[in-house]
């Protein structure tokens, strides 16, 4: 009799993907879904999803979710949490949402070591509202707003906030990864699980940066982007551990 | 029943308090700041119950928000320019259908203006405020112990047509000390169960708490949805307090601070045996309109009294329409006037 080895998550509501080709978010969400599942969430979970192509990630997760303005899905989040502990409360946002019209959502939530589990999807551009340059942007990257590349002195240098909020004295475990490649995916989700299983434990603020590719946006083929992630954006963000100052729970000290 | 005496922000945080509000975010803004810090404290010694002080006025609103999305009676408060940075949460809320308690205790304006008390900001809280085109509810209290009942009122109210209601205060409402009394505490597990609330899929579908809409369609639909809510509220909700009309010829119209100082003119020349009386709108939205104009076939003439350059006077001309001359007399900037100044209005009005 044949054996089923790969099936839809459960989290995974049985919908297509309105993304497109080469975009990092079906993979990302297909990750969460199956982490929520593994850790036995499903029920108790509660999601934020952010402003810009994923604002519809509530077509997919098939998990409670509860929309915030853009830029405040920690805020949101937040209130979610602190009413209800008992839940596994998880932001899910871009560059854009995260990093530039959310910063200080981003930063005083992680300097209050809010209990949550952030997913920052970076890509380096607005894609919903047609690739403008985002905090992220690479200097000299063109986009619909630096048509001749950004200029750092004009249009401000890439920023790094994972870096800063690795600085926050709330912040638990940060780590940046991508989605470019099977073995960098698999690596996504261990991280994935971990922001999790930080914030089950009750640790504290837990956030996965993931290099995500924009291939309509920056104009190239999905393999291509992907290429460019690894080579290029990941030089600017280099992949790996920001922060683990993660404990394995004791009695005392849970 | 026991009476304290007690500052009017304090009032709120202790009426919501035993309204059963659990969850307040807020960030310091004069002449509001003793409703926070008076949360702070109430707050510690509930375990149930949740204060922020938020790093914006922003991410207050919105952690309101998502406590609100758990089912948790929650407020926020500030004052002008504060409330101005909470619309966009609201017209979210008011999108999302989510209870909410907003008090704003007003101050001069526009932008940083003063911290005197005002009531510039009638246009916003009663307008919507935000962007999208809803409405709130829009309570404005005149007395410490109509803080108290009016507070708790909105906490209903809210949960009643889930959606933000305005609490519409002024510097004055919030700073002055009055002898109160307060009912018993409300225990938030008494209160109706919401069966809308984001509290995990479990033995359920998954539920969604969204504004979005891309289908303009069902866009239209939700929008004539609001509508008729908001119709509902204003065939069952207005309220207004009636002074001394019987035998009135002229009636002032006023809300909160302005009411009470209005109060006092209309004694004034009762005293002087000029037969003036004063509505009072307890409700600005909706705004108790056809009372309004039933009145208004019955008396000569009209004043409206604000302390702003004439805000609710669009509502009263709107409700009497051409049945009764409408005069108006305010102050902005955070003048109180005087019962006299008022009273003198009234005679030159009468006389």
């Amino acid at each position: 009799m044949a054996q089923q080895v790969f099936k839809r998550p459960e989290s995974l509501k049985d919908n297509v993907f309105h993304y497109c080709p080469g975009c990092g978010h079906s993979i990302i969400h297909r990750l969460l879904a199956e982490v929520i599942d593994e850790l036995g969430i499903r029920e108790k979970t509660v999601g934020v999803p952010p402003a810009g192509c994923a604002v519809l990630a509530y077509n997919y997760l098939d998990v409670d979710m509860g929309e915030a303005p853009h830029g405040r899905a920690i805020a949101v989040a937040t209130g979610i949490k602190r009413c209800r502990p008992d839940l596994v409360v998880f932001t899910y946002q871009g560059d854009g949402d995260l990093a530039a019209i959310g910063t200080a959502e981003t930063v005083h939530a992680a300097n209050r070591g809010e209990c949550l589990t952030v997913i920052f999807v970076n890509n380096g551009v607005y894609g919903m509202t047609g690739g403008q340059m985002a905090p992220t942007t690479l200097p000299g990257q063109k986009t619909t707003t630096t048509p001749g590349g950004r200029m750092a002195l004009r249009d401000g240098h890439p920023l790094d906030l994972s870096r800063m909020l690795a600085l926050a004295a709330g912040s638990v475990y940060i780590e940046r990864t991508a989605v470019t490649s099977p073995k960098h995916i698999i690596k996504t989700k261990k991280a994935i699980r971990k922001a999790f299983k930080v914030q089950m434990d009750g640790q504290g603020f837990a956030l996965v940066e993931i290099l995500s590719a924009c291939p309509t946006n920056w104009k190239e083929t999905p393999i291509e982007a992907c290429k460019r992630v690894e080579q290029v954006v990941a030089t600017q963000y280099p992949l790996g551990i920001l922060k683990d100052a993660t404990h394995e729970p004791t009695a005392d000290n849970p | 029943m026991n009476k304290q005496l007690m500052r009017g922000s304090h009032v709120i945080a202790e009426a919501a308090t035993r309204a059963g509000c659990r969850f307040y975010a807020g960030y310091p803004i004069t002449p509001q700041n003793e409703l926070p810090e008076y949360m702070s404290a109430r707050f510690a010694d509930l375990p149930d119950a949740t204060f922020i002080q938020a790093e914006s006025e922003l991410a207050a609103i919105n952690m309101v928000m998502g406590a609100s999305m758990t089912g948790v009676r929650a407020m926020t408060s500030s004052s002008s320019p504060g409330i101005s940075l909470k619309q966009e949460g609201i017209s979210y809320m008011a999108g999302m259908e989510l209870p909410a308690v907003v008090a704003n205790i007003m101050r001069g304006g526009p932008g940083l203006g003063n911290i005197a008390p005002t009531q510039q900001d009638y246009f916003q809280a009663t307008r919507g405020g935000g962007h999208g085109g809803y409405r709130t509810i829009v309570l404005a209290p005149c007395s410490g112990q109509e803080l108290v009942t009016l507070t708790m009122k909105a906490f209903d109210l809210a949960d009643t047509y889930r959606m933000p209601v305005i609490l519409l205060g002024d510097g004055l409402m919030g700073q002055m000390m009055e002898p109160v009394s307060f009912p018993d505490p409300i225990d938030p597990a008494d209160l109706p169960k919401k069966e809308w609330v984001l509290s995990g899929a479990r033995g359920r579908d998954s539920r969604l708490i969204a504004s979005l809409q891309l289908d303009p369609v069902k866009m239209e639909e939700r929008n004539w949805k609001l509508v008729r809510k908001y119709d509902t509220i204003s065939q069952h909700e207005t309220d207004f307090e009636s002074y001394l009309l019987d035998d009135a010829q002229l009636v002032i119209v006023a809300f909160g601070t302005a009411a009470r100082i209005a109060k006092g003119a209309v004694n004034r020349v009762r005293g002087e045996g000029l037969p003036a009386g004063l509505f009072r709108p307890i409700t600005l939205w909706p705004f108790p309109a056809n009372p309004l104009r039933s009145l208004a076939a019955s008396i000569k003439q009209i004043l409206v009294f604000e302390m702003n350059t004439g805000q609710m006077i669009e509502d009263v001309k709107m409700s009497v329409g051409d049945i009764s001359p409408v005069h108006f007399h305010g102050r902005p900037g955070g003048v109180i006037p005087t019962p006299v100044e008022v009273a003198e209005v009234i005679t030159g009005l009468m006389r």
